[in-house]
C-alpha cells in the first residue's frame, strides 16, 4: 500500500449517487467534471454512541468535492479532521485527493467510540491517518503549529444549556451550549496558531450559530472567509464556510469568490437545527 | 499508532514545559507490513524528530536507526527499509506513553493513542 499518499492506487470507490443526491444542485457550472470521490457509505463503520453521517456531513464532503480543485492546486502536505465521528469526511477527504502524493492525513475526536469508529472507516477503505483520542488537538498542538494546509470541522452546533456540553456519549456529537457556539469558538481560537500560512478551515454552522458573526470574529484574526455551500432543508439552514488568511489565494479561479456572510444571523432555527438533530438520532435508532 | 503518530504527540497539563518526547510503555506491538513510498520519507524525514523516534524505536525493540542522519541517507537502500520499517509499519497497539515531566500516563488502546486530560489538568 502506498502510504506517503496514505490511500491505495486503484481503491477510491464511487459513492452511490444516490447518497450525494444534493450534490447536483449545488455543484457549480464552472467546475467541467470534477472526480467524485467520498467515503462509501456502506463501509462507513457504526456505533451507537458515533454520529453517524447526516446532512451536515454529506454538506461538508459536497463543499470540499467543490473546492476540490483548489485544494490540489494549494498542494496541501497535512488534512486535519477535528470531531473525526464516524470518519466518512476524513476518508473522503483522503479519497477526494488520492491522486496527491505524500498528504499526511490526521483525524481526532473527544469519543473514543469515534475514533474506533474512524480508524474502522479508514480501514475498510484502505486509508491511513494518525487517529487520536483529543479535545480539539490536546496533544498534537505544539507539534501541528503552523503546519495544517486543510482544516475541517464539523462541530457540535446545536444550542443547548452549556452543561450540555461535552458530557459524553452520542449527546457530544451535536451539544453546542448557548448558540450551539461553545465548542465552535474554543475551535476559533486554536485556528490561527495551528494553520499554515496557505492553509484553509472548513467550519459547518447553522443559522442558530450566527456564521455571520463567526466571520467577523475571523476577520478580526486577520482570515478572509466565504460561503462555500449554503443548504436550506425544511428544518434547518446548513453553511460550509471556510476561512483563510487575508492576503492569500484561497481560490485559481478569482470568479468562484461567493460573498461574506452577512453579520445579521437569526437565530431562529434553533428548534428547526434541534430537531434535525433528533431525526438524524432516530433514524439512527432504528437502523 | 505508528511511530509516525508518536513523533507528533506531546504532553500539555498546564505547566508542563518538557511534554515531548512521550516515552512508552508497551504492552502490545504488531508489524503490518506496507509498501514502501521512498518519496514520502524523503518528505517528512525533515520534519520528523529525529531524536524522539529514535528512542521511541529503541523502547519497541529497534535497535538499528543509527544515531547520527542527514539526508544523504535517504539515498541508501538499506536505511530507507529500515526507516520505513520504524517509522510506518510497527505500531503500538496496546500500552501506554509517558510524559517526561510528570510521569503522567496517557494510554494506547487498540492503537489509538488518548490525549484527553482530566479537568484538574487543564
Ligand atoms: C456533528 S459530529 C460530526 C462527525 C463527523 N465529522 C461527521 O461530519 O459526520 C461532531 C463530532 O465532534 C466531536 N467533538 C465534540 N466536541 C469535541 C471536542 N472538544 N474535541 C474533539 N471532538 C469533539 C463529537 O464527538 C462528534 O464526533
Amino acid at each position: 500500500m502506498d502510504i506517503a499518499l496514505d490511500v491505495v492506487e486503484g481503491q477510491p470507490r464511487a459513492t452511490p449517487l444516490s447518497l450525494v443526491t444534493t450534490l447536483e444542485e449545488y455543484r457549480k457550472p464552472l467546475l467541467p467534471s470534477p472526480r467524485r470521490k467520498s467515503a462509501d457509505i456502506r463501509l462507513v463503520a457504526r456505533h451507537a454512541d458515533v454520529y453517524e453521517p447526516c446532512d451536515d456531513s454529506f454538506a461538508l464532503v459536497d463543499a470540499l468535492l467543490a473546492d476540490r480543485a483548489n485544494i490540489c492546486e494549494l498542494q496541501p502536505s497535512v488534512c486535519l479532521e477535528v470531531g473525526c465521528g464516524s470518519g466518512y469526511v476524513v476518508a473522503s477527504l483522503a479519497l477526494m485527493l488520492s491522486d496527491r502524493r505524500n498528504i499526511r492525513f490526521i483525524a481526532t475526536d473527544i469519543s473514543k467510540s469515534a475514533v474506533e469508529t474512524t480508524r474502522s472507516t479508514l480501514a475498510a477503505h484502505n486509508l491511513h491517518a494518525d487517529v487520536l483520542v483529543a479535545d480539539l488537538v490536546s496533544g498534537i498542538e505544539s507539534s501541528i503549529a503552523g503546519a495544517v494546509d486543510v482544516l475541517v470541522f464539523n462541530p457540535p452546533y446545536v444550542p443547548t444549556a452549556d452543561d450540555e456540553v461535552g458530557v459524553g456519549g452520542i449527546a457530544s456529537a451535536w451539544a453546542g451550549g448557548d448558540r450551539g457556539r461553545v465548542v465552535i469558538d474554543r475551535m476559533l481560537e486554536v485556528v490561527d496558531s495551528i494553520l499554515s500560512s496557505k492553509g484553509w478551515f472548513y467550519l459547518v454552522t447553522v443559522t442558530a450559530n450566527n456564521p455571520g458573526e463567526i466571520c467577523q470574529i475571523m476577520r478580526r484574526k486577520g482570515f478572509a472567509s466565504r460561503i462555500v455551500i449554503q443548504r436550506s432543508t425544511e428544518e434547518e439552514s446548513l453553511h460550509v464556510l471556510k476561512f483563510w488568511r487575508d492576503g492569500t489565494n484561497e481560490s485559481s479561479d478569482p470568479q468562484s469568490n461567493g460573498p461574506l456572510v452577512s453579520p445579521s444571523g437569526r437565530a431562529s432555527f434553533l428548534q428547526r437545527s434541534l430537531s434535525h438533530r433528533l431525526s438524524c438520532l432516530v433514524s439512527f435508532k432504528s437502523v | 499508532m505508528r511511530l509516525l503518530t508518536h513523533n507528533m504527540l506531546a504532553c500539555n497539563i498546564k505547566g508542563v514545559t518538557n511534554g515531548f518526547p512521550l516515552g512508552i510503555d508497551a504492552t502490545r506491538v504488531e508489524t503490518k507490513e506496507v509498501e514502501m513510498n521512498p518519496d514520502f520519507l524523503k518528505h517528512i524525514f525533515p520534519k520528523l524528530r529525529w531524536e524522539a523516534f529514535r528512542a521511541a524505536a529503541h523502547s519497541l525493540g529497534i535497535d538499528n536507526l543509527p544515531e547520527q542522519v542527514d539526508s544523504n541517507m535517504l539515498l541508501d537502500e538499506e536505511f530507507l527499509q529500515q526507516f520505513h520499517h520504524a517509522l510506518l509499519e510497527v505500531h503500538l497497539e496496546e500500552g501506554a506513553l509517558i510524559c517526561p515531566e510528570t510521569g503522567r500516563r496517557f494510554p494506547v488502546s487498540k492503537g489509538i493513542p488518548n490525549m484527553l486530560l482530566n479537568e484538574d489538568e487543564v
